[in-house]
């Protein structure tokens, strides 16, 4: 199945994915030493973000969020892609200073945590591989 | 986008690499949310300043922008994790002092005027009203906006300081006139009468209301103090760019439809919603960064009393200099308060110093909680000072 929507960063990935019903907070939600969500009480809490194709409706909380992707990306622990129904400011310059591949205006429902994900985002497409 | 030729030369790389990638940042974003051309702006306040929030990856991102990057426009920079000078007297540790002055040297090697405040427009970063202007830090962007007349989007750290790198910003949002409308109006029906009120006025409204922008009535008076607090709380706890306050903010807009009433009950159960903790442990006031009136309130509060608790006075490096010509800065330090400039008790590494803050702050109180773990108590500046002192 092939899901079409908007560039927001290029590049190209291809990996698991991993699906929050809720936002995601980069600053104080994920720890950047080791990828993991530590938010209480979110959906992936406990989970790791790292070399995931990680898709979740936006971003959400403090602007530093944008520098806490980029940290995450410097130490390796940062997502492959990121897919997200509508992007914000946040995610938006997170994803574009850190390169990391991003799309949003997906139809985030049909994606399943566990499916094997491929993301072109270039031209903007998300493809489910199996 | 549509851009000018030598927008087009920037973005190509023939004015280096820190305005390409810059410029690279700017045009991303302005596809992304629409806007049709980039416009110049007249000065810039950062965000992500704290080595707290930038860590050792942010610092390499400054230091690289760093080698060939300069401003095009004035320039100011939120507070750091501590004072830069009288860090050792607040506790911060030697390793953290460190890394936080390689970050404030980035910036100044930049062209950055390196005074550490969320007040930057306390300290000559206040352009005509109309301008545009690329700020960041949540509650300086709502003043800007609402109570000076500027036009800014709530930018963070690196959008802004690409702005300041290329003297432009992608125009949407808050630089459209149709985006700057009243969609709710707020009928405040209890008297507005000190700074914890204020602050109380924003919690209520930014709770209900989220970002959308408000036409406030009911007020009837406000001072750039209690207008201050009002938004850094109104911004934290709703997101708010942009208020209309009836009779004391500039700006225009239609009266909208939907209308919202805030009772004095409204005002009190916010209030009652920030106190959660006794005996505080820590006081601190400055938040967002005094004016020189408050500085010289909390002076002869202060004067020949004895405060017995960790108490800061937090405030921008200029500000201080002013007070202390006039005798102020020696009465609060002869009581025993500390000042900190250039920081606050929000950005300051001081989590598990302290178990309950008390604030005259509504945002101080979110982010106590929040970030540090405190329990919380607002009450207004007078009140502080007796808990300090007894």
């Amino acid at each position: 199945m092939r899901l079409s929507g908007r560039k927001v960063m290029n590049g190209s990935a291809e990996g698991e994915a991993l699906v929050s019903s809720e936002g995601i907070s980069f600053y104080g939600g994920v720890d950047p030493a080791t990828g993991n969500v530590v938010e209480k009480g979110h959906p992936l809490e406990g989970q790791s973000v790292k070399g995931k194709i990680l898709v979740f409706p936006a971003g959400k909380g403090s602007t530093v969020g944008s520098y806490a992707l980029y940290d995450m990306k410097k130490r390796g622990n940062a997502p492959a892609a990121i897919v997200n129904r509508e992007i914000e400011t946040i995610v938006a310059v997170g994803a574009i200073i850190s390169e990391i591949p991003c799309v949003d205006k997906i139809e985030i429902e049909k994606l399943k945590t566990g499916q094997r994900v491929r993301v072109e985002a270039d031209s903007g497409v998300v493809e489910i591989v199996e | 986008m549509d851009l000018a030729k030598e927008e087009q030369e920037m973005l190509s790389g023939r004015h280096g690499n820190a305005v390409r990638s810059s410029m690279n940042l700017l045009v991303s974003l302005g596809e992304i949310f629409g806007a049709k051309r980039l416009i110049d702006i007249s000065s810039v306040q950062i965000a992500g300043v704290s080595y707290h929030n930038l860590g050792e990856a942010g610092l390499d991102y400054l230091s690289d922008l760093a080698k060939d990057g300069k401003v095009k426009v004035l320039t100011t920079l939120n507070p750091a994790g501590m004072d830069m000078e009288n860090w050792k007297a607040l506790g911060i540790p030697e390793d953290f002092a460190e890394k936080q002055i390689r970050v404030i040297e980035a910036f100044r090697k930049m062209g950055v005027v390196t005074t550490c405040t969320c007040t930057p427009y306390f300290v000559g970063n206040s352009p005509p009203s109309g301008s545009h202007v690329a700020w960041s830090e949540s509650s300086a962007v709502c003043y800007a906006n609402s109570v000076l007349g500027l036009k800014t989007n709530r930018e963070g750290g690196p959008s802004a300081l690409a702005s300041a790198l290329t003297g432009k910003t992608p125009e949407f949002g808050m630089h459209l006139d149709a985006n700057r409308q009243a969609k709710v109006v707020i009928d405040v029906e209890a008297a507005m009468k000190t700074i914890p009120d204020f602050g109380a006025l924003g919690h209520v409204i930014g709770n209900r209301i989220g970002n959308k922008v408000p036409l406030i009535r009911g007020v009837k008076k406000a001072s750039v103090e209690q207008l201050k607090s009002f938004c850094a709380s109104i911004a934290t706890y709703g997101g708010t760019a942009l208020f209309h306050m009836y009779g004391i903010t500039p700006g225009k807009t239609a009266v909208p439809e939907e209308k919202i009433s805030v009772s004095r009950e409204d005002i009190d159960n916010a209030r009652a919603e920030m106190t959660d903790g006794k005996d505080p442990d820590f006081i601190a006031i400055g938040c967002p960064h005094l004016s020189l009136k408050e500085v010289g309130e909390v002076a002869e509060l202060l004067r020949g009393k004895h405060v017995k608790k960790e108490m800061w006075i937090c405030m921008a490096r200029p500000v201080m200099k002013d007070a202390e010509k006039r005798g102020w800065i020696k009465d609060i330090e002869e009581s025993g308060a500390k000042i900190a400039c250039d920081t606050c008790m929000v950005v300051a590494p001081i989590k598990g110093r302290f178990n309950v803050l008390a604030t005259d702050s509504a945002k101080g109180c979110f982010y106590g909680r929040g970030k540090n773990d405190f329990k919380t108590i607002i009450l207004s500046i007078p009140e502080l000072i007796e808990e300090a002192t007894k």
